[in-house]
């Protein structure tokens, strides 16, 4: 019988040739991740030393000091001292300070690797799909047993195949592809289950695109989203310096979905989650000329290269609205220099934006741009829970960088392809 | 096996109660007794004041949707919730509470529960009281293992008692 890349991957990590959807099975977890927030902090530091138990293996754990860098307060600063310390107290040498978000550093420094299995302490540990690596969030509990025994336990989930064939139009990116398939599956609409990415319009993606549609599987409730890895996927881990890994795994052709769902990419326009669900999906001509007080363009969602370079394509030579900040937050002290090196950092700037480190920080409402009462923000990230990047009494929409940034220069919400 | 009957008063909530209402990102670098003086806050200001010891949140579809944070079941317990009955859960939440030690029960029945009705939910067969209504509804029963967990506490607990069996049946061994 046809196996799905999911049920693969579990398969290989089980070694087992066949696993079936609701089998419960016990798989060997190739990368665990921690980040500050959610890492040694919660329940893993003082639970390891009481249960007197080391790590399985330190060279198959990454910590990321990433929510809670560049400190806000003292209390997130002594987080980030405990991290740092725990890694060193363990002899964890993948131990990565403030450059930049877990999901892209993870990708960066070649730990998404095709058919593997990466768990982390955050729920869009599932980025990592885009590299045909089984990525999914866990608790910290969870992470702790991870720890001890290098395995965890999983349900094998069904997959449900996306689809979308053809050209996206000028002006649409791949966060208005995954926006609008979250809307039509509803934001647990893939609970308990595996999102695969198919299509022309996919696999013409690069990277920084694909990871913007895996990314945000955990807003329809999936365990993880998957892409197949292909030439671009090898070319991009090349260049990471990880080269050398075995044969990407794809779905068989006879393999069972448990629902498939196709799309015309050319048919495709500019999308937008309102307040306060990420399923709560409109075009942007539906709500265009909100007024705005924040523009947000950031974070493992939409602060990757390919995101700020469209984003300074429309800003250039123009300014930002003067009732309306823009902030950029690259998504990695590497894309933040390449950014620099090409000008585009500068561009944004000129334009009226405030630079900032590459951080968690106002995606989740920590530090570094969070709103007040009242305030309206569009946002490139992938939560507009109510009081997620602020007040409870503010507003968050999500969207592309291409409408976040057409949006700044209006105030307003506005429509990015009448500036393409 | 002994019983496991949870028993209190239910509050009432409706759908999609997300981690970030549960437990807001900005307390998050707290302590967890300060963590737990916020308990969803984001859906109720007034929730902690509310909460009796025991009382069990009934709530409608995905609960605990969004962020894999451990704090979200965390400051329910902490908070004194005694357990969370919805229609059905998020899945990262649910592996969360059932790891430290808070009862999760799927049932249809959530929305015929009134706030404030007393229940009484037995684990083993997964029936739930409605001692006000006088009615029984029925949630997935919790299997005898999952209930062991949850009664030592959590998965640490569980696992530290059984490292001390393995250990105790090995030292047997020797003799």
């Amino acid at each position: 019988m046809g196996m799905t890349l999911a049920e693969k991957i579990i398969a290989q990590k089980t070694g087992r040739s066949q696993v079936e959807p609701g089998e419960i099975v016990i798989a060997k977890v190739d990368c665990a991740m921690m980040d500050d927030i959610l890492g040694p902090r919660v329940q893993i530091a003082d639970e390891l030393k009481r249960l007197n138990k080391s790590i399985w293996n330190p060279s198959k754990v990454v910590v990321i000091s990433d929510h809670y860098f560049p400190a806000a307060t003292v209390k997130q600063a002594e987080i980030v001292a405990f991290t740092r310390k725990w890694t060193q107290e363990y002899n964890i040498e993948n131990y990565f300070e403030g450059i930049g978000p877990c999901h892209q550093i993870l990708a960066e420094k070649g730990f998404c690797l095709p058919n593997s299995l990466l768990v982390g302490t955050d729920s869009h540990t599932c980025t990592a799909g885009a590299f045909g690596c089984f990525g999914t969030g866990i608790g910290s509990t969870e992470m702790l047993g991870v720890l001890i025994t290098g395995e965890i336990w999983l349900r094998v989930p069904e997959t449900i195949k996306i689809n979308w064939e053809g050209n996206l139009s000028n002006g649409v990116m791949a966060k208005d592809v995954i926006l609008k398939t979250i809307g039509d599956l509803g934001h647990a609409g893939a609970t308990y289950k595996v999102i695969e990415f198919c299509g022309s319009a996919v696999r013409s993606m690069p990277i920084d695109e694909r990871m913007c549609l895996t990314n945000m599987a955990v807003e329809a409730g999936a365990k993880t989203g998957l892409i197949e890895a292909d030439k671009t996927v090898y070319e991009y881990l090349q260049a990471t310096g990880r080269a050398n890994f075995d044969e990407p795994l794809r779905s068989d052709p006879d393999a069972i979905y448990c629902r498939e769902i196709n799309y015309n990419a050319s048919e495709l326009v500019p999308q937008i989650a309102c307040p306060h669900e990420v399923d709560n999906v409109k075009s942007v001509e539906e709500v265009s000329g909100l007024s705005l007080d924040q523009a947000y363009l950031g974070s493992c969602t939409g602060g990757r290269l390919n995101d700020l370079a469209v984003a300074a394509n429309i800003l250039k030579n123009r300014k930002v609205a003067f009732n309306c900040r823009l902030l950029v937050s690259p998504a990695s002290h590497d894309i933040w220099l390449k950014a620099a090196q090409t000008g585009i950092l500068q561009t944004l700037a000129e334009a009226g934006a405030v630079i900032l480190a590459p951080t968690c920080g106002a995606c989740l409402g920590v530090h570094s741009g969070v709103i007040a009462s009242g305030e309206r923000c569009i946002s490139s990230t992938n939560r507009n829970f109510t009081g997620r990047m602020g007040s409870r009494e503010a507003e968050v929409y999500l969207a592309s960088p291409a409408t976040v940034a057409a949006s700044a220069l209006e105030g307003r919400i506005a429509d990015p392809r009448q500036y393409m | 096996m002994a019983d496991f009957i949870i028993r209190g008063r239910a509050l009432k909530f409706g759908d999609n109660i997300n981690t970030d209402l549960i437990s807001p990102a900005r307390y998050m670098e707290l302590s967890y007794k300060e963590i737990a003086a916020h308990a969803m806050e984001g859906a109720d200001l007034d929730f902690v004041k509310k909460l009796r010891p025991g009382d069990i949140i009934v709530a409608g579809r995905n609960f605990g949707s969004g962020s894999s944070r451990e704090t979200a079941p965390i400051a329910l317990k902490y908070a004194g919730v005694g357990a969370v009955i919805a229609d059905f859960f998020a899945r990262i939440f649910y592996r969360n509470a059932i790891n430290i030690g808070l009862p999760v029960f799927e049932s249809s029945a959530a929305s015929l529960i009134n706030e404030g009705d007393e229940l009484e939910v037995d684990a083993l067969t997964g029936v739930i009281r409605n001692i006000t209504q006088k009615s029984e509804y029925r949630a997935l029963a919790l299997p005898q293992h999952i209930i062991e967990l949850i009664k030592a506490g959590g998965l640490i607990g569980y696992l530290e008692s059984k490292f001390r069996r393995d250990q105790y049946a090995s030292s047997n061994d020797t003799f």
